[in-house]
């Protein structure tokens, strides 16, 4: 059991640290008012549609959540190993009977727990205006909910990749741009690029064959899919259309995708923890 | 087989072309306190860093409790003070010490005390980057002295600390030496580790160029020691027409002889009787036996 206790030791500490340097606040902050902007400030309630508010604002917030959530994500990650590096703390800390297996994983489990409260709360208080002031049906609650989870995986894919970054550099500062680095490529560039492909190819092969699986390899985009689809198919939203249907592959292979992206992304920020030399 | 806690055997570390450490050798049994001197990159964080686990040997062997650096068994015994450690700001220092208890897998209640060891106490709630250098440098050591460590490594403990820190600082040192902790420190400081640890290796351009005790290395650097014999008034010039010497100010002599003719000058003087109203003996100091260890070698790197 010293190694449950040692890796416990190891959360609570980052925990604890988030709540002293007001990150779980600001974060909490940040969720809260995107989720409530995006339902009452933009085009989400509307009378004509069947689908109730709360689907409809799950359905728009899960587009920014694909900005939002990996961003947090890489902030409160991106320090992790090459800031301790940086301080001399790590060459302490593996003098310690603690293994560096234990160290990367206790480090995800204590940065996970802040953001997926951050997420809980801040996505929790909106859903519940929105009930409140709007009213929600089943498909509603279920749509919020499932956006909740997913949100929080999403986010435990990019702390794992934002680790993976961190034990790269012997630098917090190089490690920052690597991460800020990651996101562009990942969430922003790479929809770009596959969207200029798309209208080069003009319906062809590439559109066709090519274009739906580089969509799902990209965690954000199997994230968005994966709600869009699930919830079209219980209310069907204009400008989704048929979208479940269209795909080529069953939907659960985007949620499939998103957990292969986590152990990927932990079990490289482990391989590479263990070269380093501190 | 052995009963030293720390063996190197012949020890070589290379990064890359460079050979950091060259081939060696060096033990640290229980209860005895060693200090590791040299210039910078002498190789004594290279030492400390494989002793910790973190460089695998080009050659030689290093066993820590007769385990391998790195081992769990290993890692137990030995506690690690680095040079340069900044402790999350936000943290208290009750906090850092709890931390660091869990990892060892020591109970936080058995480790708080070491703050009132350390002296401050009183400093236990408040956040770690209100601390002052000396605080923090006080709060590494607490940590190092975690439960009870078999091995201290300390890394350069007492730069940037006041004369007073320091001094309780190795008063510390010698309360875990006496209850059978082996000690490794290293230093820049040569006169500061004078009468406080028993052992001096000392390091240059990764080879071992001597260890011994003061004495040790003082004989063996065939450094003069100086007498200053004190005459009774008016005797100075039959003090000097016996001992020989030089005269200096007045009344007094001063021989210089080497550390196998000290105890035949001292027979001498004691032959003067009433002649003699005092006198003072300067042993080499640290300083000087340093210097002719290790100087000539880094002096003779840079041509």
């Amino acid at each position: 059991m010293n190694s449950m206790d040692r890796m416990a030791a190891v959360a609570a500490t980052e925990f604890r640290l988030a709540f002293r340097n007001r990150w779980v606040l600001l974060s909490t902050l940040a969720f809260t008012l995107f989720a409530l902007a995006l339902a009452f400030l933009g085009s989400g309630p509307s009378g004509a549609l069947k689908a109730d508010a709360l689907t409809l604002t799950a359905a728009s917030l899960s587009t920014l959540t694909v900005y939002l959530v990996p961003l947090m994500a890489l902030l409160v990650s991106y320090d992790s190993i090459a800031g301790e590096i940086e301080r001399g703390t790590l060459a302490l800390v593996l003098a310690t009977p603690l293994k560096r297996g234990e160290l990367v994983v206790a480090k995800f489990l204590g940065h996970l727990a802040v953001l997926a409260m951050a997420i809980a709360i801040g996505y929790g208080i909106a859903g519940a205006v929105i009930a409140g002031v709007h009213g929600a049906d089943d498909a509603g609650l279920v749509a919020w909910g499932r956006l909740l989870v997913t949100a929080v995986l999403l986010g435990a894919v990019f702390i794992a990749l934002g680790m993976a970054l961190s034990s790269l550099p012997r630098q917090a500062g190089t490690a920052a741009a690597l991460a800020i680095g990651a996101w562009l490529i990942l969430v922003v560039l790479y929809d770009l690029a596959l969207l200029g492909a798309v209208i080069v190819d003009q319906g062809g092969m590439f559109t066709k064959t090519v274009f739906p699986a580089l969509v799902l390899a990209n965690p954000g985009d199997a994230f968005r899919l994966y709600n869009l689809a699930l919830i079209e198919a219980n209310a069907p939203i204009a400008g989704l259309d048929g979208l479940a249907r269209t795909l080529p592959f069953p939907v659960s292979s985007a949620f499939v995708v998103l957990v292969l992206w986590l152990f990927a992304g932990l079990a490289v920020a482990w391989a590479l923890t263990r070269r380093i030399r501190p | 087989m052995t009963d030293a806690i720390l063996t190197v055997e012949e020890l070589t570390i290379r990064f890359g072309a460079v050979t950091a450490l060259d081939g060696v050798s060096l033990s640290v049994a229980p209860g005895e306190r060693v200090a590791l001197l040299g210039h910078n990159g002498a190789g004594k964080s290279t030492l400390f860093k494989t002793v910790l686990g973190f460089l695998q040997p080009a050659g030689g062997r290093l066993s820590i409790v007769d385990a391998a650096p790195g081992s769990n068994v290993a890692r137990r015994a030995v506690s690690y003070l680095p040079e340069q450690v900044v402790f999350p700001k936000a943290l208290t220092g009750a906090e850092v010490l709890t931390h660091f208890a869990r990892l060892k897998g020591v109970a936080p209640k058995a480790a708080l005390p070491l703050l009132e060891v350390v002296g401050i106490a009183d400093a236990a709630g408040r956040a770690v980057g209100t601390y002052s250098k000396g605080m923090r440098q006080r709060l590494c050591l607490a940590q190092a002295l975690i439960g009870t460590p078999r091995l201290l490594l300390l890394d350069e403990p007492t730069s940037g600390l006041d004369p007073i820190s320091r001094r309780e600082f190795y008063t510390v040192l010698e309360a875990s030496a006496r209850a059978g902790t082996a000690v490794l420190l290293s230093s820049h400081s040569l006169s500061e580790i004078e009468n406080r640890i028993d052992r001096i290796a000392i390091l240059a351009k990764g080879q071992l160029r001597a260890e011994g005790s003061l004495a040790d290395l003082s004989r063996g650097a065939g450094l003069p020691i100086r007498i200053h014999v004190e005459a009774a008034e008016g005797r100075v010039e039959a003090v000097h027409a016996h001992l020989g010497g030089e005269r200096v100010n007045g009344r007094s002599v001063v021989l210089t002889c080497r550390a196998e003719d000290k105890v035949g000058a001292l027979t001498s003087l004691a032959a003067l009787g009433s002649d003699v109203t005092d006198i003072d003996i300067a042993l080499p100091d640290l300083d000087d036996v340093y210097r002719h260890y290790s100087v000539p070698i880094v002096e003779g790197a840079a041509q």
